[in-house]
C-alpha cells in the first residue's frame, strides 16, 4: 500500500518575507507598487567596502528606499573580550579597522591605561611613537580610502597610485612590527618592542615621497570634470543631522563641523604637535574628499614633528604590576618573579569601575567602553563603531538619488565593515 | 560648565529619579532610578544641557542580579565639550523599555544592536529588528548564559557551531578560563565528536 507524505515546502514570497523580519516596515518589500524594483547589493560586490548588503528598492534609476543589511563579518569581539585577559584582546583590535590596524591598538590601550590609571604615567618615546603609528594609519587609511573611491567612480590610475603608496607604509609596519597588516604593536604600559634601528630614516625618506602622490591625486581629482560632477553636491549630510546621527570623523567634518579629538580632548602628545583639521562647508561628497585629502597632508606634518621630537628614553611604564619586568630580573628576583607569573597568568589586575575613551581614528571616534569587576578580564567591553554610524547614515543619503550615486557615496563615507561588524 | 554641573542639573530638575553622580577617573556617571522616564530625562539633557551627541548605548548582562540588565547611555555635549554617563536598569521579567529614538537618530541603530545582542526590547522603536545576527535568529549572544562557543542553529551548513579540526588538541588555549592554568591544561585528549 503506496503511504502519501506531504512534504512542507515554504513558498519563496513568504519564506523571503519571514527572513526580512515580520514587521511591515523598511525591511519588508512584499508591498511594494508595480515600478518599483527591488535590487540586492552585495554582500559580495568590489565595491560595497567590505561585506555590506544593500537592499535598495528602485523606480527606473531612482533609489526610493535602502534597507542596509550588516553583520556578515560580525565574528562576536565583544563576547570574546569577556572571556580574554587585556592584552590578549589585543590582536582583535587589529581586525576591527583592518586598513589601520595599529590605530585600533592604540586606542584600546589607551582605554585600558585610563581604566587603569596609568595613561598619564606612559614615558614620551612610548607616546610619540604611538602618535607616530597613529597618524601613519591614518595616512594608510586615507589613502586606501581615497583610492577605492576614486575607483569606485571610475578613476582607477588614483587606486594604483595609493596602493603602490601603501606598499612602501606596509613595508615599514612590517619592519616595526613583523607584520604588515596585524600589528599587535602596543601593550598595556607601552609597546611591544622599540623602533628598529634605520627605521625613522626610512621613515622620512618614504614621507618624501608621498607628497609627490599626494599632489598627483589632487591633480587627477580635484578639479576633474567627471569627478566634480559625480561628487559635488551628492551626498549632502546637514551639520544638525550628521550630529544627530552620531557620525563623527572626516564626515562629521566635511559636513561643517570643526571637532576634532586630537584638539578638543588631546590624547597622547597631541597638545605639542601643531596640526590644522580641515573642515568642510557644504557636506556633500566632494567636501569629504578635500577633507581626507588635506588630513593626509596634516599627517605628514605631524609626522615629521613626531621625528624631530622624538625623545630617548624607556618605552614602557616601569611598573611590574602592569608590563612584563625584564626577564634578567624575572630569573634572579622574587618579585619579578611574581609579578611576570601574575600578569601573564591571570593579566593587569584592573579597578571595579568603568572608563570610555574615544580616539581620533581614521574613520571617526573609535571608543570603548569597558566595564569593569576588577580581575584580568573586562565585565563588559564595547566597541563604539565610527563605520556602524557611517552606515547608519545611508538610507537618508541615498534616498531620491540615482543609482550612480551609490558609489560615491559609500566611497565617501569611508566606512570598513570589520569595524562595523565586529 | 563641568560634567558634575550637568549632573547636578539633571538632579535639580528631576529630584529622586537621579542617583548621585559617581566620579571615576575623571567621567561622571549618574543613575537613574526608573528606565520609563529615560525619554525625558535624555530629552532635558539633549535641549536645556546641550548633550547633542549620542555616543554610544550599550547593554550590560549582570546575570545572577536582579535587576539583570543595565543599559548605559554615553553622551557628549559639542557646545560644553563633555561627556556624561546615564545608566538604567532594567530587570529580566521587564525586558523593555522606553526608546530614545525620538531624542537622538543615532538611538535608531544602536538600540537595535541592543535588541539583538541582548534582547531587550525598545518600546516605540520605529524598526526594531536583528541588525548583526540575521532576522529569526532564536537567541541573545552577549548574555552571560549564552555559551562563547555558541549554540546550533537551523542554518546549519552555514553558521555552525562545531569545533574546527585542530581544536581541542593538546596545544591550543580554551577561552574562558579563570587563569592560564585553566586555559591551557598539559595534555588534552582526542575530542569526542559531537
Amino acid at each position: 500500500m503506496a503511504t502519501t507524505e506531504h512534504l512542507e515546502v515554504p513558498d519563496p514570497a513568504a519564506r523571503a518575507a519571514a527572513a526580512l523580519g515580520a514587521a511591515p516596515d523598511a525591511s519588508d518589500f512584499s508591498d511594494i507598487p508595480g515600478e518599483r524594483m527591488v535590487l540586492n547589493m552585495g554582500p559580495s560586490h568590489p565595491a560595497t567596502h567590505g561585506v555590506l548588503r544593500l537592499v535598495l528598492e528602485l523606480d527606473g534609476e531612482i533609489i526610493t528606499r535602502v534597507a542596509p543589511d550588516i553583520g556578515y563579518l560580525h565574528r562576536g569581539d565583544e563576547k570574546i573580550a569577556e572571556n580574554m585577559t587585556y592584552t590578549q584582546f589585543i590582536p582583535y583590535t587589529d581586525r576591527l579597522d583592518y586598513l589601520a590596524p595599529l590605530s585600533n591598538n592604540v586606542a584600546y590601550v589607551l582605554a585600558v591605561e585610563k581604566l587603569l590609571g596609568i595613561d598619564q604615567k606612559l614615558p614620551p618615546r612610548c607616546q610619540y611613537i604611538r602618535v607616530i603609528c597613529c597618524e601613519l594609519a591614518r595616512v594608510s587609511a586615507h589613502l586606501l580610502g581615497l583610492g577605492c573611491y576614486a575607483m569606485d567612480c571610475g578613476a582607477l590610475t588614483v587606486f594604483m597610485y595609493t596602493f603602490t603608496e601603501r606598499e612602501k607604509i606596509y613595508t615599514l609596519i612590517e619592519a616595526l612590527t613583523g607584520a604588515r597588516f596585524t600589528t599587535s604593536y602596543t601593550r598595556i604600559g607601552g609597546l611591544a618592542r622599540d623602533l628598529p634601528a634605520g627605521w625613522t630614516d626610512q621613515l622620512r625618506v618614504f614621507l618624501d615621497g608621498v607628497g609627490v602622490t599626494f599632489d598627483e591625486i589632487d591633480t587627477l581629482l580635484t578639479r576633474n570634470r567627471i569627478f566634480v560632477d559625480r561628487t559635488k553636491g551628492v551626498g549632502v549630510l546637514p551639520k544638525d543631522l550628521a550630529v544627530d546621527y552620531g557620525v563623527t570623523g572626516a564626515n562629521l567634518r566635511g559636513s561643517g563641523v570643526e571637532y576634532d579629538l586630537r584638539k578638543a580632548h588631546p590624547y597622547l602628545v597631541y597638545p605639542e604637535l601643531e596640526f590644522e583639521v580641515p573642515v568642510g562647508s557644504v557636506g556633500d561628497c566632494y567636501d569629504r574628499y578635500l577633507v581626507r585629502m588635506e588630513e593626509m597632508r596634516q599627517s605628514v606634518r605631524l609626522l615629521r614633528q613626531c621625528l624631530d621630537k622624538l625623545p630617548a628614553g624607556p618605552i614602557n611604564v616601569a611598573d611590574g604590576k602592569f608590563v612584563l619586568p625584564p626577564k634578567p630580573k624575572v630569573l634572579t628576583r622574587m618579585e619579578e618573579l611574581i609579578h611576570q607569573f601574575m600578569l601573564v597568568t591571570e593579566g593587569v589586575n584592573a579597578p571595579a569601575g568603568e572608563v570610555y575613551f574615544g580616539a581620533e581614528n581614521p574613520k571617526g571616534e573609535l571608543g570603548f567602553y569597558i566595564c569593569s569587576k576588577g580581575g584580568g578580564t573586562p565585565h563588559r567591553l564595547k566597541i563604539r563603531s565610527p563605520s556602524f554610524v557611517s552606515i547608519s547614515v545611508l538610507p537618508y543619503l541615498l534616498r531620491g538619488r540615482l543609482i550612480s550615486d551609490v558609489m560615491p557615496i559609500i566611497g565617501s563615507l569611508d566606512f570598513v565593515m570589520g569595524e562595523c561588524d565586529r | 560648565m563641568t560634567a558634575l554641573d550637568i549632573a547636578q542639573q539633571l538632579q535639580r530638575e528631576f529630584g529622586a529619579l537621579i542617583a548621585s553622580p559617581v566620579e571615576f577617573r575623571g567621567e561622571v556617571s549618574v543613575g537613574v532610578g526608573d528606565a520609563e522616564k529615560m525619554p525625558a530625562v535624555c530629552a532635558f539633557a539633549k535641549e536645556q544641557l546641550g548633550c547633542d551627541y549620542l555616543v554610544d548605548i550599550t547593554s550590560i548582562d549582570n546575570h545572577g542580579e536582579d535587576p539583570r540588565f543595565v543599559v548605559v547611555y554615553q553622551l557628549y555635549s559639542y557646545g560644553h565639550r563633555l561627556r556624561l554617563r546615564l545608566k538604567t536598569a532594567v530587570s529580566e521579567e521587564k525586558g523593555e523599555l522606553p526608546s530614545v529614538t525620538s531624542v537622538w537618530r543615532a538611538a535608531e541603530w544602536l538600540e537595535r544592536e541592543v535588541y539583538d545582542m541582548m534582547g531587550l526590547r525598545f518600546r516605540g522603536h520605529p524598526d526594531l529588528r536583528r541588525i548583526l545576527m540575521w532576522d529569526g535568529y532564536p537567541h541573545f549572544p552577549l548574555r552571560k548564559d549564552f555559551p562563547l562557543a555558541g549554540k546550533p542553529t537551523d542554518l546549519p551548513e552555514i553558521a555552525f557551531t562545531q569545533a574546527a579540526p585542530e581544536e581541542g588538541g593538546p596545544f591550543v588555549t580554551v577561552a574562558g578560563g579563570q587563569d592560564s592554568a585553566e586555559r591551557e591544561p598539559r595534555v588534552r585528549g582526542p575530542k569526542e565528536p559531537a
